[in-house]
């Protein structure tokens, strides 16, 4: 009894992914009945111009948003494993308050505050402008990049600050000790053995902006990103173009995932 | 001024967090080349002390001097001191020689690689792991471990060691051997070596100073046999080595020969140390081992049941139930402890040497002890 109902809820979950990536290899053209076995929609989906800009779009968002997440992320992991304890709890609760926000609220919340911006900045700089055209600011590139390293940069504080933790003022006081300044300490000791968990917060923020649709539908402008846009054709009817492109981000992210993990999990340095 | 034969100085130092007082104001100064231990429960303070030398903790008032120089402003890596750390911190992503070698490719101007080769490998011969330069620190056995963590702190000649309890997470045999070597090495050496323990054994054995600190003070400095032979007071008595406590009174203070009458009525001779007028309680300070037995005689002395023989090769300890007293320990070398006369059951008669018996104001303990949990928070 216990069985089935693993079963059934395990069959839920998955099936419809497996139908998804099954359907992919359909040579018929409707997502309802499978006729035979064919790569056709990936060389569509491939060659469709449209389709590539999305991804094209998706891609740099992602890489920017995950490296200035990783970067900023893992200064304030240092920057906090300093600070007071009551500023960490602060900070803590804010970070993790970033995280557990919906992204529902997260777009509106940005696409609110940077009309709002726009709306105070852009008539400035057209006032201030020297030449003819003065540059306005508008939503696209830019915003998403914004609203994804903000959540990201939440994400990989969290995953650098506990790994230096593990990591322990021992370490740093040793080398200290050993007659190396702050940043010989950081380069030669600290930066080795937290990098692990860098790389792992930049794939995970790489894996959310890529697959992020909410948040992106708000700020994106008329940006598209690869989920913008399937979400765009599925109003025009599935097409097994539509589960190919599903079966290829299913497979890029599940390596990311798995990749990040692994990074995570590489053997922790002990001390003991 | 000495300073130039003192390695270490404080004067005045204390450090506080918030409320709490790690460390009060305290003065104290270690000459060149001295091998002494700061000894104390964990809180003490002996530890703050130990970091403040390293330069990890800033004092709140008060000066640190190593070599005669203020250290107020100075980083601990300017400072030419080294430590070994109480878990060793080496450095897991390096190997053996790449640990040893940190320290030496910090030294600017820089040191030729071959210099530091040799001197990395001359360091790790020196704590007897030659060949053991590429292996990976996780490879090595906690004892290893804890020599490579010496020789990577000795290679760079610092003017003093710093020990954080570097023996607490070895195993009793390792322990000893270590407490040898790093006899043998601070004598050839000749550099100062400060070491942090709880462990009053090996304070007494290895050192040639003893700090005792309690409740963030200093409660006696001294060579081992003086504190061990000579407590300055009561806490001073219990924490190192073992001893028995009778309740008492004071009948006459003479000081060094004070009458004191003990809990069963009988009066004995005593050393008070500290004061106390007639009539005020005293705690009786007598070690096992200042305790003779013999067969009971009936004669009005001090006498008792053994209830407990523990047998530990060249000696024994007995327990002995004293009517009025409680339960003394006394200990007993192997001969006399192989005797027929001495098993549980026995009545004993118990006698000491007229100097033995040191007598401490009971009031003295309770302060202090109320100090140690004050602090304790703090561990």
């Amino acid at each position: 009894m216990m069985r089935a109902f693993v079963t059934a809820v395990y069959g839920f979950l998955y099936l419809p992914i497996a139908l998804v990536v099954l359907f992919s290899f359909n040579a018929g053209r409707h997502a309802s009945e499978f006729t035979g076995f064919s790569f056709q929609w990936y060389g569509r989906a491939l060659s469709n111009t449209f389709l590539m800009e999305a991804l094209t779009n998706s891609l740099i968002v992602a890489t920017t948003s995950a490296g200035l997440a990783s970067l900023c992320g893992t200064a304030a992991a240092i920057g906090l494993g300093r600070a007071g304890p009551r500023t960490r709890a602060v900070f803590d609760a804010l970070f993790g308050a970033a995280i557990v926000v919906p992204g529902v609220v997260i777009g509106i919340a940005t696409l609110v505050a940077l009309v709002q911006l726009f709306g105070i900045v852009n008539p400035a700089l057209a006032a201030l402008w020297p030449g003819d055209t003065p540059p306005r600011l508008a939503l696209g590139y830019g915003s998403i990049i914004a609203a994804h390293g903000l959540f990201s940069t939440a994400l990989v504080t969290m995953i650098v600050r506990a790994r230096l933790g593990a990591l322990g003022r021992d370490m740093v006081e040793a080398s200290s000790d050993l007659y190396a300044g702050p940043f010989t300490t950081f380069r030669c000791i600290v930066l080795p053995q937290i990098l692990p968990a860098i790389l792992a917060g930049f794939l995970l923020a790489f894996t959310f902006s890529f697959d992020d649709f909410i948040v992106a539908f708000f700020v994106a402008g008329s940006q598209t990103t690869l989920p913008i846009y399937v979400f765009a054709s599925i109003r025009r009817g599935v097409t097994p173009e539509i589960n190919a492109i599903g079966a290829l981000v299913l497979a890029a992210s599940i390596v990311l995932v798995i990749a990040a993990q692994l990074l995570l999990r590489r053997r922790t340095p002990a001390s003991s | 001024m000495a300073s130039e034969t003192l390695d270490i100085e404080f004067r005045g130092v204390s450090k506080r967090y918030g409320d709490v007082t790690a460390v009060h104001p305290t003065d104290f100064a270690v000459p060149k080349g001295a091998f002494i231990a700061l000894l104390g429960p964990s809180g003490c303070g002996k530890t703050t002390c130990l970091r403040m030398i390293g330069g990890f903790e800033q004092p709140t008032t008060g000066q640190v001097l190593i070599g005669g120089a203020d250290m107020a402003e100075v980083p601990p890596y300017r400072r030419p001191v080294n430590m070994v750390f109480q878990h060793y911190a080496l450095f897991p992503h390096f190997d053996v020689s790449a640990n040893v070698a940190y320290g030496l490719r910090q030294v600017r101007p820089r040191l030729t690689s071959s210099e530091i080769a040799r001197r990395t490998a001359d360091a790790l011969a020196m704590v007897q792991l030659a060949g053991f330069g590429k292996r990976k620190v996780h490879e090595l056995s906690g004892g290893q471990q804890q020599r490579v963590a010496l020789a990577r702190a000795l290679v760079n000649r610092p003017s003093v060691l710093l020990l954080d309890e570097p023996l607490a997470a070895l195993d009793k045999k390792l322990r000893t051997d270590m407490q040898i070597e790093l006899q043998n090495l601070q004598r050839e050496l000749g550099i100062t070596f400060v070491l942090v323990t709880h462990d009053q054994e090996e304070a007494l054995s290895m050192s040639d100073v003893v700090c005792v600190m309690n409740g963030g003070r200093i409660v006696q400095l001294g060579a081992p046999d003086e504190i061990y032979d000579r407590p300055a007071d009561r806490f001073v008595a219990a924490f190192v080595g073992k001893t028995n406590f009778l309740d008492g009174t004071v009948v006459e203070n003479g000081g060094n020969a004070a009458r004191i009458r003990l809990a069963n009525g009988m009066e004995i001779g005593a050393r008070l140390t500290g004061g106390g007028a007639p009539g005020a309680a005293v705690s009786v300070s007598l070690r096992p081992e200042a305790l003779r037995l013999g067969a009971a005689t009936g004669e009005t002395g001090l006498g008792g049941i053994i209830r407990n023989r523990i047998f530990l090769g060249s000696t024994a300890e007995y327990a002995i139930e004293v009517p009025g007293l409680g339960t003394l320990l006394a200990t007993a070398d192997h001969d006399a402890a192989r005797s027929d006369l001495l098993r549980p059951g026995d009545e004993v008669a118990i006698s000491f040497n007229p100097g033995a018996p040191l007598a401490f104001p009971v009031a003295d303990n309770k302060t202090t002890q109320r100090e140690t949990s004050h602090v304790e928070v703090l561990s």
